[in-house]
């Protein structure tokens, strides 16, 4: 059943699209949505159209988690390497489900590499400037020395990529871009960049030609606030970034001293009698432990590192968009200042300056709403990733104990045996 | 050389020792089953009955240390540690533990203790005393041997080198040990009169036999090679340990800092369950402490054996030297009775100071080759007798020898495999506390 929204699209087409109408809007069930804009705003129903992308945002917050909705799946598997002359690079495959009318076929498969990722990127944060664009992982790989073609790294990349193109599909106004549904759907993709079509939307549009000349006189609280928890969000995420990096170090080297350690139980071994085995017994078990350390530590490194250090890029690139919107603001504030001061047109307030006040407050509303988005998605992302790390050192101790409970019976084998013959030699017959 | 006391007056005591259970059960399991024989009343009633005289136990304690301020040699003060040494005896009958002697002693008492029994008793693998000072450390422990968690480690060390020697066969009955445990004043005195020290081979002795002896048995030969190899062993294996157990540290330890990173003040829904999972983390970080302890006494067992290497190699050192001292008398006398045969015979087949001088100077008269195999035939019988008597105690003191490192070895393979059970034990309890923490974290992320 195609999505009662899906019919409008984003806000690029002015009129000849269906609108829904007013009626159907409101008939639907938001829960504790309410339709009151931000700041004063007038209500959607009698708002321009350049609002119903804000109207489009709330009401369908709630329908993102419940997957039977959905009706765009995005997957970036199968990376390959490419070997040319002038350079050698991977590709990734993107598979694309769609029943959506924007797609005129149900299934897509095309080929991009990370700079396709980062073209859509910037395309997005162009085109729909008001709504927070999650991060990409990093271009370059600055520490230490990690092969760009080894396989830890390309499924690291490749995870991290999965998850940007899911963002945008979970996303009820990013999913909808025209930019969105050609790297989804083109087979030349470089073709279309070359074009150059600037597929801005109005409010791009119009968020793009915002001088930046204007200064911010306060900051309303909702934002302050937004903008401070990004802050120190930030801060507390580079600690645990920070912290657990240190915590992988002193693992390796405990790994490395393992290592060592467990052979010489080997080589003890080798000038005994009665207790080779045991001893024997014991250099496997501990080489058994330091596998799943180095397990441990690979998982580590290579799932749970990466999503803290693409949350402090998201709150980055958040910081940049609450500054646009302060720009937004700032603009608006000096020209109905500019306004007040000249009296003659007093009673009417001039159009420029409302389009400026409108566009100020679908800026607050999107940003508010994906802020809370945000914050949503963001639980569920630790929570998965917490529980995660937690797995991930659960099993490595069950590895070991694992180990160590089957060498017991080794090493108590012959004890037994022993036992009797030894207790019963009175000492002063010997 | 003696096997059995020379002095009748160190013909021992009524009661034979019985050890005292071990704290560290690895250690006393071991011991308590060496001597299980000698006083279990379930498997050695038979063998008891027959002699009554058996009946006491005693146990052996050393259930104190003290820091003591004292005067030394050089009359400058000095700080050490006392040991208080309890003796039990135990009825047999009813099970009931009276204190018979208690008094106080210094590490260089035990080491006056043992030099003693090493001289005395060279055919046995004498126990090996705790480290004087604290070696194979890890960052956490200090090397310092006044630090209150190494002189606990010491007095078991030296809890246990008593038990060891009072449930030896040989070893329990030696007066000077007994005397160890009960007289406190004038000890070092009895010791010292016995004239040990006199008694003791030099090291320079020792060391030549060693590089001359042509004919060593095999069996000890080997054994001196096991030793060695042992040793490397055992201190490659506390070098490395000790290393890991630093690593370890580092790793628990780290943890403890995701509990620093408040969070309750800027995340509402996650606040709680990242607080709480940080409280476990701070759990888990404190609980390496415990678990590198309980390690220590591992390291302990470990290292007993390290300085048991020690005295195998003793032992063979002590084989060595009577064997070349056999081949030595032998040859002396070997070419003894090869000069009395040229003499008799008038041959000059080796070369002799006396031959050349007659060379030179004329014939010695018959008279005088008479004087002189006679004498030599004296020195050939006297030879002859030491000879035997050398060769007879050589041959008892290598199957007295053998007959000990063969309770040496089961010992070691008994004590062994108790301490890598229960290193094993440990892991498993590190593994489940490691698991059960992570759970309860794991519960507290789920809850976000």
């Amino acid at each position: 059943m195609p999505h009662p929204l899906a019919g409008s699209s984003s806000e690029e087409a002015v009129g000849g699209d269906s609108t829904p109408s007013p009626d159907l809007l409101m008939a639907r069930s938001f829960g504790d949505k309410d339709l009151i804009l931000p700041n004063g705003g007038t209500p959607a129903g009698t708002s321009s159209p350049a609002s119903s992308s804000s109207l489009l945002n709330r009401l369908q917050l709630d329908d993102d988690i419940d997957g039977e909705t959905r009706d765009l799946f995005v997957i970036v598997d199968d990376p390959k390497k490419h070997v040319c002359t002038m350079e050698t690079y991977i590709t990734y495959r993107i598979t694309t489900k769609s029943t959506r009318v924007e797609f005129d076929l149900p299934e897509y498969s095309v080929r991009r590499r990370y700079q396709d990722f980062d073209w859509l990127r910037s395309k997005l944060e162009e085109s729909q400037p008001t709504h927070l664009i999650p991060p990409l992982p990093e271009k370059f790989v600055v520490k230490g020395v990690v092969d760009r073609f080894s396989e830890e790294f390309v499924e690291t990349r490749r995870k991290a990529l999965d998850k940007f193109l899911k963002r945008i599909t979970d996303h009820p106004v990013l999913s909808f871009n025209e930019h969105f549904n050609v790297f989804l759907t083109a087979k030349d993709l470089n073709a279309y960049k070359k074009q150059g079509i600037a597929l801005l939307t109005r409010m791009g549009e119009s968020v793009k030609h915002v001088t930046g000349g204007y200064k911010l006189r306060t900051r309303p609280l909702e934002f302050a606030a937004i903008g401070d928890y990004l802050d120190t969000f930030a801060l507390k995420l580079g600690t645990i970034d920070r912290i657990a990096q240190r915590i992988i170090k002193e693992e390796i080297e405990y790994l490395v001293e393992l290592r060592e350690y467990g052979p010489v139980y080997s080589t003890w071994s080798a000038l005994e009698g009665e207790l080779a085995e045991p001893l024997e017994g014991v250099s496997a078990c501990i080489g058994n432990c330091s596998t799943a350390l180095e397990e441990l530590t690979d998982d580590m490194t290579e799932d749970f590192l990466p999503v803290l250090r693409e949350y402090i890029l998201y709150s980055d690139s958040m910081k940049s968009v609450l500054k646009k919107r302060d720009q937004v603001q700032a603009e608006y504030e000096a020209k109905l200042e500019a306004v007040a001061l000249r009296k003659e047109d007093r009673p009417k307030v001039p159009a420029d300056v409302e389009k400026c006040q409108d566009r100020m407050e679908c800026f607050n509303a999107d940003l508010k709403a994906d802020m809370e988005r945000w914050q949503n998605n963001k639980r569920q992302d630790f929570r998965q990733l917490l529980m995660g790390m937690a797995d991930k050192n659960i099993q490595y101790y069950e590895k070991c104990l694992m180990a160590w409970e089957s060498i017991i019976p080794l090493l108590q084998e012959k004890q037994e045996a022993n036992g009797f013959q030894l207790v019963f030699i009175p000492w002063w017959s010997l | 050389m003696e096997q059995a006391p020379r002095d009748p007056e160190r013909q021992l005591q009524p009661a034979p020792l019985e050890p005292l259970g071990c704290p560290d059960a690895g250690l006393g399991a071991a011991v308590g089953k060496e001597a299980a024989g000698a006083g279990e009343e379930d498997s050695g009633v038979d063998t008891m009955t027959h002699n009554n005289f058996w009946l006491k136990k005693i146990e052996i304690s050393v259930s104190e240390a003290e820091k003591r301020t004292g005067r030394n040699a050089m009359n400058m003060q000095e700080t050490y540690t006392a040991y208080l040494i309890e003796t039990r005896s135990v009825e047999h009958t009813d099970g009931q533990s009276v204190l018979t002697d208690s008094l106080w002693r210094r590490y260089s008492e035990f080491e006056l203790l043992r030099n003693y029994l090493l001289v005395y008793y060279p055919h046995i693998v004498v126990p090996p005393l705790p480290e004087k000072r604290a070696e194979f450390v890890w960052h956490k422990l200090s090397a310092d041997n006044m630090d209150p968690d190494f002189v606990e480690r010491r007095r078991i060390g030296l809890e246990n080198f008593l038990l060891r020697i009072a449930s030896h066969p040989i070893l329990c009955r030696d007066k000077i040990f007994y005397l160890f445990l009960t007289q406190e004043g004038n000890w070092k005195e009895t010791v010292n009169e016995t004239g040990f020290q006199l008694k003791a081979d030099s090291r320079l002795k020792a060391l030549n036999a060693t590089f001359r002896v042509k004919n060593p048995d095999k069996r000890f030969t080997d054994l001196k090679h096991y030793s060695d190899e042992l040793q490397s062993v055992i201190s490659h294996l506390l070098r490395v340990r000790a290393r890991v157990a630093d690593r370890l540290y580092g790793v628990y330890k780290v943890h403890g800092n995701y509990g620093r990173v408040e969070w309750s003040a800027i995340e509402k829904e996650m606040g709680d369950g990242l607080q709480s999972a940080g409280h476990h983390m701070d759990v888990y970080a404190s609980s390496i402490d415990d678990i590198l302890e309980d390690e220590e006494h591992y390291a302990d067992q470990l290292k007993e054996y390290l300085f048991y290497a020690e005295a195998l190699r003793a032992v063979c050192r002590k084989h060595e030297l009577m064997q070349y001292d056999l081949e030595m008398a032998a040859q002396d006398l070997a070419s003894k009775k090869q000069q009395c045969e040229e003499l008799a015979t008038g041959t000059v087949r080796t070369f002799s100071l006396k031959g050349m001088t007659t060379k030179l100077f004329g014939q010695e008269t018959p008279e005088q080759r008479e004087a002189r195999i006679k004498v030599l035939e004296e020195q050939i019988n006297e030879g002859e007798q030491q000879l035997k008597s050398k060769n007879l105690e050589g041959r008892e003191f290598v199957k007295n020898a053998w007959a000990d490192i063969e309770r040496f070895k089961e010992q070691k393979n008994r004590d062994l495999k108790e301490a890598l059970i229960s290193y094993a034990v440990m892991q498993i309890s590190m593994c489940k506390k490691g698991i059960q923490v992570w759970t309860n974290a794991k519960e507290c992320f789920s809850k976000m």
